[in-house]
């Protein structure tokens, strides 16, 4: 046993726990990630292909009616407890595509309608989602206006 | 008068109160842990029969204070004290059931360290004569604590595998102050932490947030020289002896 003073410095402190806490399996992470994520992008083009080819949409249209199609399978599985199941399994994988945009807007709706209807769901709906709209919706108005002034 | 205080940080109880009865109830998950066998209720709804969550709580609380009152044989009117808290907003569990029970409510809260506070106020107040029969009690819920502190329960995240799962579950004691009361245990000196903040901002790694503490080291309060460091006999890990932000 060794007698040492303790040292009290954050800096160590911080290294110590990085190089204590259990990492996170990268390899599997990534794997699931890949294969999910992958499979949710083939469903996606699978649908515009069918919206394309067999319903005889617009391109514009058929893609949005993946978008469609996703978000409304994201919110059904949400909705019955498979898809925070799903979301631990395959991480980013479910998180990047469209499907984990419709989860960040549905779990919130879910977990706050006991709180009622105005000040619960209405209030809290964007508690997740907000700042990506906030920060997404911002960006697009400063390059529109950089675009109307500086390019068009 | 001599002090009952034997150290910086520390008090001595020289009456001994006793823990004479104590109830837990807890969710299905804890029920499936190691203690399994030692909890007194184990409920596999997370509702436990309620509307919300935050009721399920406060019932969870309930049924634990009055399950350790009736096991030390007497009755909420013969309580001077209720000690306790939760992890809500305005430790709201904790001041509902006091509504409920009607016993004068000291409300506590320092998050992980609830019960234990409890137990030292509780302590103090049996040792200094300012009551016979206190309870103490402290709670907290998975589906409450998640939806306050970090995502709704729905959210497909991963957790780090240094994340912590808050307990489903609450647990009270009573302690008698009277030497001829029942014994489980006996409180004997009671030790007040400090704050110790070394940094971890990291909600997903609480134990090394909080491990500090327990060890007690930490950065130099002003003015208490004494307290730069700690002289603590450890078994370091050899590559652990490098200290590249040495001082």
């Amino acid at each position: 046993m060794d007698k040492q003073r303790v040292h009290t410095d954050p800096q160590h402190y911080s290294w110590l726990t990085d190089q204590l806490s259990p990492p996170s399996q990268l390899g599997s992470g990534l794997f699931n990630a890949f294969w999910v994520g992958g499979l949710i992008c083939v469903l996606g083009q699978a649908v515009t292909d069918f919206g394309y080819q067999t319903l005889n949409l617009t391109a514009r249209d058929a893609s949005c009616l993946a978008c469609v199609v996703l978000i409304f399978l994201t919110a059904v599985l949400t909705g019955i407890g498979i898809f925070d199941k799903l979301g631990k399994f395959a991480g980013a994988g479910t998180f990047v595509p469209i499907t984990g945009f419709a989860n960040a807007m549905v779990s919130p709706a879910l977990e706050f309608r006991r709180e009622g209807l105005v000040l619960g769901l209405g209030a809290k709906l964007f508690t997740i989602a907000g700042p990506v709209l906030v920060y997404g919706i911002g960006a697009s108005v400063l390059v529109g206006i950089i675009y109307a002034l500086f390019i068009h | 008068m001599p002090s009952k205080r034997i150290g910086i940080q520390t008090i001595d109880l020289p009456n001994r109160p006793a823990i004479c009865a104590a109830a837990t109830y807890v969710g299905r998950m804890e029920g499936e842990g190691p203690l399994g066998s030692e909890f007194d209720y184990i409920t596999q709804d997370e509702l436990y029969n309620q509307d919300t969550f935050e009721l399920a709580e406060k019932q969870l609380y309930l049924d634990a204070i009055r399950k350790a009152i009736e096991k030390s044989g007497s009755l909420p009117q013969d309580i001077q004290f209720l000690l306790g808290g939760d992890l809500l907003n305005q430790i709201i569990t904790a001041s509902f059931s006091a509504r409920d029970l009607g016993i004068p409510f000291i409300g506590l809260y320092g998050a992980c360290s609830t019960m234990a506070e409890s137990l030292a106020l509780g302590g103090m107040l049996l040792d200094g004569g300012h009551a016979q029969q206190v309870v103490c009690a402290a709670s907290s819920h998975f589906c409450t604590a998640e939806r306050q502190y970090r995502f709704p329960l729905e959210f497909g995240t991963q957790r780090p595998p240094t994340a912590q799962w808050t307990v489903t579950g609450a647990g009270a004691v009573v302690l008698n102050a009277a030497p001829k009361a029942p014994v489980m245990a006996r409180i004997a000196r009671v030790c007040m932490g400090r704050v110790v903040d070394l940094g971890i901002s990291d909600a997903n790694n609480m134990g090394a947030a909080m491990a500090p503490v327990s060890a007690n080291i930490g950065p130099c309060p002003e003015g208490k020289a004494h307290d730069k460091g700690l002289d603590v006999y450890t078994s370091v890990p050899q590559h652990m002896k490098h200290r590249p932000h040495a001082a």
